[in-house]
């Protein structure tokens, strides 16, 4: 949780209108994220723990309980895809 | 909800906006590799777009939702224009990829590039060696020049892809090329074999990989890639191998005006490089729009949808996977660009394909028996 994700060099993550989505671009490539993962990597800077992601989040979704353990595991699997990175 | 709030305005049914614009900037290009993707008969253009018409061309794509953008050509590079549109490129919000030869290029205008906004700099090698890249290319100070320029694209902090076109001259190379990339520190190695459209379909039999060639390619990538990721190596090779070997076309470019979007040099239109090939009129960015042309002409809606099919096609549960393959393929090899990709072992005209992959096993032209991509060649193409 103290570790602190950001994207990979060369990704960009942005707001399209068009497909009124955010998406992850990298050369030659474009991913089209879901809510819920638009949500988080919109918080990943280089900057913010994951602890501060999720602090982030869940005063974003109060509703939503705990969401440590699904923030974890999303980033999990951005690193795996090399969407990011923990230095 | 009302579509019409949130879509762009004027979009079709069905019709998705189109993702990836392909910017082909120029088709002069100082080297001569004999599988590019040109027409033929690329030496007869005249008069490339203007700084000005390109600009429009990407203000227009990026209001439709283009976010890929690739300046490629010939070489984009020998456009003097280039750092201006990317940097009207990123300032519109386009992540923006520079697809160069790297001959031209300067550790200068490697970061110029970058301050004005360049995403991405793919540099295209032809082998692992001096000798048998600038053989392939045409020139003979070709491979020293790329090595320089891939240093100085690293130097500059870009995300690093390294492409190599594939053939039967140096699919032999496969772990010295890797590992030439991973010396570079390449983020991405493209293996891409030759496709076989425009001077690549005149040199096929010259260029074509034996199946023998490309199996052992395939397990020597393969154990690399296993090695790679024993390492804990971040760097990824995509291998794309020839549909010619397979028993299934490929979804060629997603299906016709779903994604992709390609300019031509002198302002054409296509739902892909290959395209200007076919016989059907395409529309041109100097009289149309580019919402106009996407959704409206007759050309982006010539193959969209299935209706358009023939057997075996038609009925085939597969059409919505493929789209029947590919149009160009299609047209060069059976006549008919309505017809399945002979690639398809439904197809009636399988027996083309099974007829290269028979000449693949036999051919012996050497290197410089091939045509190369230069205005000389290509004026013959359209003198006849």
């Amino acid at each position: 949780m103290e570790r602190t994700p950001r994207l990979r060099p060369g990704f960009r993550f942005q707001w399209e209108p068009a497909q009124k989505a955010h998406v992850l671009l990298y050369p030659e490539g474009m991913v089209r994220l879901n809510d819920s993962a638009g949500a988080v990597l919109k918080e990943v800077n280089g900057q913010r723990t994951v602890a501060d992601i999720v602090a982030i989040l869940e005063q974003q979704f109060p509703d939503a309980g705990s969401l440590a353990d699904d923030v974890s595991e999303f980033l999990k699997e951005a690193e795996q895809q090399h969407w990011i990175l923990f230095p | 909800m009302n579509r019409h709030d949130t879509m762009p305005a004027g979009d079709r049914p069905g019709i998705g906006p189109p993702l990836w614009l392909l910017a082909e900037l120029t088709y002069r290009c100082p080297l001569q590799c004999p599988y590019c993707s040109n027409p033929l008969d690329f030496a007869q253009t005249q008069q490339e777009l203007t700084t000005e018409e390109w600009t429009r061309v990407l203000r227009q794509g990026r209001e439709m939702g283009a976010a890929q953008l690739g300046f490629s050509g010939g070489e984009p590079l020998v456009r003097q224009d280039l750092p201006e549109l990317i940097a009207e490129a990123r300032q519109l919000g386009y992540y923006t990829n520079l697809i160069t030869s790297g001959l031209g290029l300067t550790e200068a205008k490697v970061n110029a590039f970058r301050d004005a906004g360049l995403d991405h700099i793919q540099v295209s090698f032809q082998a692992s060696d001096p000798e048998l890249n600038n053989a392939v290319a045409g020139s003979r100070k070709a491979f020293d020049q790329k090595l320089a320029m891939a240093r100085a694209v690293k130097e500059a902090g870009y995300p690093m892809v390294l492409n190599f076109v594939i053939h039967r001259h140096n699919i032999h190379q496969m772990n010295d090329i890797i590992s030439l990339c991973e010396r570079l520190g390449a983020d991405y190695v493209e293996l891409a074999t030759c496709q076989y459209y425009g001077w690549a379909f005149e040199n096929r039999e010259g260029l074509m990989p034996s199946r023998a060639q490309l199996e052992k390619a395939e397990a020597d990538v393969n154990t690399y890639r296993q090695r790679l990721a024993d390492d804990g190596s971040a760097m990824r090779l995509i291998f794309v191998t020839p549909d010619y070997y397979e028993e299934r076309p490929k979804a060629c470019m997603n299906g016709w005006g779903s994604l992709f979007l390609t300019v031509a040099p002198d302002g054409t239109a296509l739902p892909c490089h290959s395209a200007r090939l076919l016989p059907i009129e395409f529309p041109n960015v100097r009289n149309s729009s580019l919402h106009s042309i996407w959704y409206d002409s007759p050309g982006f809606n010539h193959y969209r949808g299935d209706s358009w099919m023939p057997e075996p096609c038609r009925s085939c549960d597969e059409k919505g996977k493929d789209f029947g393959g590919c149009r160009c393929q299609a047209y060069l090899l059976t006549g008919h660009a309505d017809n399945a990709d002979p690639v398809c072992s439904k197809s009636p005209h399988h027996d083309r394909i099974l007829a290269a992959r028979k000449a693949a096993d036999h051919a012996t032209a050497g290197l410089e028996e091939l045509t190369y991509r230069n205005a000389n060649n290509s004026r013959l193409f359209f003198r006849g």
